[in-house]
């Protein structure tokens, strides 16, 4: 890699995170004006929401599986095995749902949305559209950035749903726990605020997974080599930013609820 | 105004004016990638009806140029006018509307590989809310031009490259452009396939008398332009009788970034520019 000065890349980075916000702001404002592609929208639904399910389905299901298996050892020390469902409940809702469901979706569709936006550029297909009088931003990334945040949520309630059926499946085979009580424990366990933390989450995760596969795809540059890198950079950030942005909204939310 | 001018004669003096306006109009446009000066100061132009043939070594920004013309990149000086409009400042979204009347081959077709031919020669109409049933007509029609309506329900993966051409071609012209900008559609294909190609080019000229940049490497591609006609009646392409020229076909080489050498078929065969001499032989 050749060398570059700290002046040269510090601009670098300026300009990507100009041009980011310049692609995140008009994904976003294409929707308020004509034309819009609601069959691209929902066939996106359809490749992020369904095609999305069975990973969700099953890490949602294991993670509270092994959850629920966990935190049994610690809670015995204190005699409070029966807690296991108030345990997982909180953890699933508040941040392993919806911060799995998010690094798994971004694993999947950022680096499938930049792989196909990125081969579309370099075999100037993106060029092609706008010769053809049409906006690529408003064709590619404005159905995947409204399809994504929309299916994030409910695969982030499917998630959460799965993990304490899970959790409930370990409880009351492997732990001996009345199933009744556990699911009254992980019923009584959340509050309002910590719902809406869960739920808010996606809401950010969706934006983040959209927003960086696309802008990764639309400025892949030299080829091939060019789609791959742009496909690995995807996912990097995309669940980088997700963990960052999980933290920042955690903290605001407690701020807010108070929990 | 004299008063014998009727407001009718106004509008049409206005009209002919409009036609003897140049379609495409580059005045002192440079353009630097990175560091390199890919052109310098390019003026020239356009007329209705023309069809200019851009020549000129690999590397010498006739890509770029082609780019420039339809808005795809901006230059960082000079301007540059298409139907009268200068697009060099123009708003992103009043160039999809200029876009409407320009039809473009890419260097390698960019046809998308995920619709099949007739979704991809129909793309424009579709966008445009076009019937179904109209479309369909459409996009048979530009098919059936460049001799390809066995293909309709093909991907492009399936087609080979001269034909994946030939549907970019049909892309190009469907919805009856004002202006085509051809960017080397015959580049990386065998001698027989670009004839045929360059066939329909003619053939797009004479039949439809459409303004059009095209950019080529093989200089027997420009000759056979400028020396060849197609026949209506026949519905083939023969050369010119008594060794002819098509007086709508003018050159423009490109070297290094500078204009070497603008003007008509005559003029480019007894230059006596030592470079363009030693390209051209």
């Amino acid at each position: 890699m050749p060398f570059v000065s700290p002046e040269i890349f510090a601009k670098q980075i300026i300009a990507s995170v100009q041009d980011y916000s310049i692609l995140s702001w008009r994904a976003i404002a294409n929707l308020f004006s004509r034309p819009r592609y609601w069959a691209d929208i929902y066939t996106q639904m359809d490749s992020i929401g369904v095609g999305s399910m069975p990973i969700v389905v099953l890490t949602g299901f294991f993670t509270g599986c092994v959850l629920a298996l966990q935190s049994a050892t610690s809670l015995q020390e204190f005699g409070s095995v029966s807690l296991t469902g108030n345990l997982v409940a909180l953890s699933m809702v508040k941040e392993l749902g919806p911060v799995l469901t998010g690094l798994m979706v971004s694993g999947r569709n950022a680096s499938g949305m930049a792989s196909e936006i990125g081969s579309m550029k370099v075999t100037e297909q993106i060029d092609a559209m706008r010769a053809l009088g049409t906006d690529p931003v408003r064709k590619l990334v404005t159905p995947r950035l409204y399809a994504t945040v929309f299916m994030l949520f409910f695969l982030t309630v499917v998630s959460d749903a799965v993990g304490i059926a899970g959790g409930a499946l370990v409880s009351v085979t492997l732990m001996g726990l009345n199933a009744s009580s556990y699911f009254h424990n992980s019923y009584r366990a959340l509050q309002y605020g910590d719902v809406v933390q869960g739920l808010t989450k996606p809401l950010f995760s969706g934006f983040i997974i959209a927003t960086v596969g696309c802008y990764f795809g639309m400025t892949t540059k030299g080829g091939t080599q060019g789609v791959g890198k742009a496909t690995t950079q995807a996912v990097v950030f995309s669940s980088v930013f997700i963990i960052v942005v999980d933290f920042i909204v955690s903290r605001a939310m407690i701020g807010i609820f108070g929990r | 105004m004299p008063a014998d001018i009727a407001p009718g004669d106004i509008s049409q003096t206005r009209q002919t004016t409009d036609s003897a306006e140049p379609v495409v109009v580059f005045e002192d446009v440079s353009i630097t990638f990175d560091i390199k000066p890919v052109l310098q100061n390019i003026s020239f132009t356009v007329q209705r009806g023309e069809t200019r043939i851009i020549l000129g070594p690999a590397g010498g920004g006739k890509s770029v140029l082609m780019k420039l013309a339809n808005g795809l990149i901006r230059p960082d000086s000079g301007i540059i006018r298409v139907f009268g409009e200068e697009i060099t400042r123009m708003r992103e979204t009043d160039l999809f509307k200029l876009r409407a009347r320009i039809g473009m081959v890419f260097q390698e077709s960019a046809l998308f590989d995920s619709l099949s031919v007739e979704d991809n020669v129909a793309y424009r109409l579709h966008e445009e809310q076009v019937p179904e049933e109209e479309a369909h007509k459409r996009v048979l029609e530009a098919l059936r031009f460049v001799e390809l309506e066995n293909t309709i329900e093909k991907f492009p993966s399936e087609l080979s490259g001269g034909m994946r051409r030939r549907v970019s071609i049909a892309r190009a012209i469907i919805a009856k452009p004002d202006l085509i900008l051809y960017d080397s559609p015959t580049g990386g294909l065998d001698p027989i396939t670009s004839t045929t190609i360059i066939d329909l080019v003619i053939k797009q000229r004479d039949v439809s008398h459409t303004t059009s940049l095209l950019i080529t490497h093989r200089l027997q591609d420009a000759f056979l332009l400028a020396t060849n006609r197609f026949n209506q009646q026949t519905g083939k392409i023969e050369p010119i009788p008594n060794g002819g020229i098509d007086d709508s076909t003018r050159f423009l080489v490109l070297n290094e970034g500078h204009v070497v050498f603008d003007g008509n078929t005559h003029e480019l065969v007894h230059t006596n520019d030592p470079w363009l001499k030693e390209y051209l032989s």
